[in-house]
């Protein structure tokens, strides 16, 4: 796995289960960003395999990237972000219609932001701004999840609001998801999988015990 | 005013110069928002120098209809800066400043080297700068422009939303299956499109500001990619027409015109905007 010709990093090897809680940890340049890109398609693995099974398709992914410098002074309204999370719904019909727009209104609701939607969105707070983002993402899922950096920027409160979001998501409404985060403490105790990726190497905790497991065994490769 | 109006109106190349400038204004517009957003306020000066160029092999091989030559070169430049961007070795504002001062200087040489006409600088400045002939246009003209600007309209309403999706995240839009490279390349064909048909107006080295004005303006004050793009939609038009009218009322050039309007207006939706916060 890696671009422009570079091994990033190889010999990654895991699976995930539908409800699972996946969290990706790793040092800065240890390939995290490189793995969801390749996870969502975005590029190919340089050798090897990605599976969907049954239940999922490729475009079924619910991405939440890191923010874009374009998306801080973009003009739009709340609404009109999270309605795109359900662009792939179009296929080639132009318009949303009903049904879309109710999807974009529960989601809406679920994260929080109902009384936002007319709001622009550069306007609001960097963690309404994540909530955003996170219901657009629902728009495009009901099945899996994948968050790069999800409290990247946001004071501990928001990310800790976030964090909970996130937890209820998986808990209550089963949907897998897949983190990436360096945020070892306060990341890990919701995860029930552990991918920690470094340069030296790649290894994959599972259980209960991880939460106190890692912490450890993380202080020790960093 | 409304006396002398109705007297102009009366004759053919008037009415002909509004609708064209109507459609020029409304389409570069539309487009404009995206190209703002996506960084690229430069694209529509970087292809209206393609375009000259093209425009200048046309006349030396003596081509008949120039759009022959001038509407394919313009969109394949068009896709590889717009499609391929951040896929090539040289990046973004580099890629389009090389581009446009290359062509410009081939066009530039070619016309002086082996243009049959006798007042070159003149040629070359009506197009640079924009020239009358958007006053002397003809029916099949107006067609013409009738017929791009129509394509551009449409494509444009039906493909709004992906247009907004790709444009505020483009890799969101691919992670859900939204083949951003196939809508990048249509923008790509039909802001070449647009560049050509309006560098009839403005001329090559103003046309950029029919692109990105409105939009600024526009995103000023309004706060939705809607209203953004319906508002400098409205702008532009407005714009454009009072150019076009200033021009015929007091012969300044019409390119340059269109442009000192626009810059008017920016400022006062900027100063709306501002009092807004």
């Amino acid at each position: 796995m890696g671009y422009e010709k570079q091994v990033v990093a190889r010999d990654i090897s895991f699976e995930v289960h539908t409800g699972d809680y996946l969290c990706i940890l790793g040092e800065n340049g240890s390939g995290k960003s490189t793995l969801v890109k390749t996870l969502l398609g975005l590029q190919k693995p340089m050798s090897g395999t990605l599976k969907f099974g049954q239940e999922i398709r490729a475009d079924e992914i619910g991405y939440l990237p890191q923010q874009t410098d374009t998306q801080r002074d973009f003009p739009a309204s709340v609404e009109e972000i999270v309605l795109s999370g359900c662009v792939n719904r179009l296929g080639m019909r132009p318009f949303y219609g009903r049904l879309e727009k109710e999807i974009a209104r529960e989601n809406m609701e679920q994260m929080g932001i109902g009384n936002l939607a007319k709001r622009c969105y550069r306007e609001l707070s960097g963690g309404q701004q994540q909530r955003v983002l996170l219901a657009r993402a629902l728009c495009a899922t009901r099945k899996l999840l994948l968050l790069d950096e999800p409290v990247a920027g946001l004071d501990p409160k928001a990310a800790e609001e976030m964090y909970g979001l996130i937890e209820r998501l998986n808990r209550e409404q089963g949907i897998s998801v897949i983190m990436v985060s360096h945020d070892v403490l306060e990341a890990v105790p919701f995860a029930s999988h552990i991918l920690y990726m470094s340069h030296r190497d790649v290894f994959l905790e599972t259980g209960k015990a991880i939460s106190q497991a890692l912490p450890d065994r993380c202080t020790r490769l960093y | 005013m409304t006396e002398t109006l109705r007297y102009y109106l009366q004759y053919d190349f008037v009415r002909y110069a509004l609708i064209v400038g109507t459609l020029i204004g409304l389409c570069s517009s539309l487009l404009g928002v995206s190209l703002v957003l996506k960084r690229f306020s430069f694209i529509g000066d970087g292809l209206s120098h393609v375009a000259f160029g093209a425009v200048a092999i046309a006349a030396v091989m003596r081509v008949e209809n120039d759009m022959i030559v001038v509407i394919p070169v313009t969109a394949l430049a068009a896709v590889v800066l717009l499609a391929f961007s951040g896929r090539t070795a040289i990046r973004g504002d580099a890629a389009i400043a090389m581009i446009s001062v290359a062509a410009l200087a081939i066009g530039y040489l070619l016309l002086s080297r082996y243009s049959g006409s006798a007042n070159i600088s003149a040629d070359v400045c009506s197009s640079l700068f924009g020239s009358t002939s958007i006053l002397t246009l003809t029916g099949a003209d107006v067609g013409f422009c009738v017929v791009i600007s129509a394509a551009v309209i449409i494509m444009f309403v039906l493909l709004f939303h992906k247009i907004f999706a790709v444009t505020f995240d483009e890799s969101f839009a691919k992670a859900t299956g939204i083949r951003a490279q196939t809508y990048n390349g249509l923008i790509a064909v039909i802001t070449a499109l647009v560049i050509v048909v309006a560098m009839e107006l403005a001329g090559s080295l103003l046309v950029s500001a029919l692109i990105i004005f409105p939009a600024l303006s526009a995103m000023r004050v309004f706060k939705s990619f809607l209203s953004v793009t319906v508002c400098a939609a409205a702008v532009s038009v407005v714009g454009t027409l009072s150019g076009i009218l200033i021009s015929i009322f007091a012969s300044t050039p019409v390119g340059a015109s269109i442009v000192a309007v626009d810059l008017v207006m920016f400022v006062a939706f900027a100063i709306v905007g501002r009092a807004r916060g």
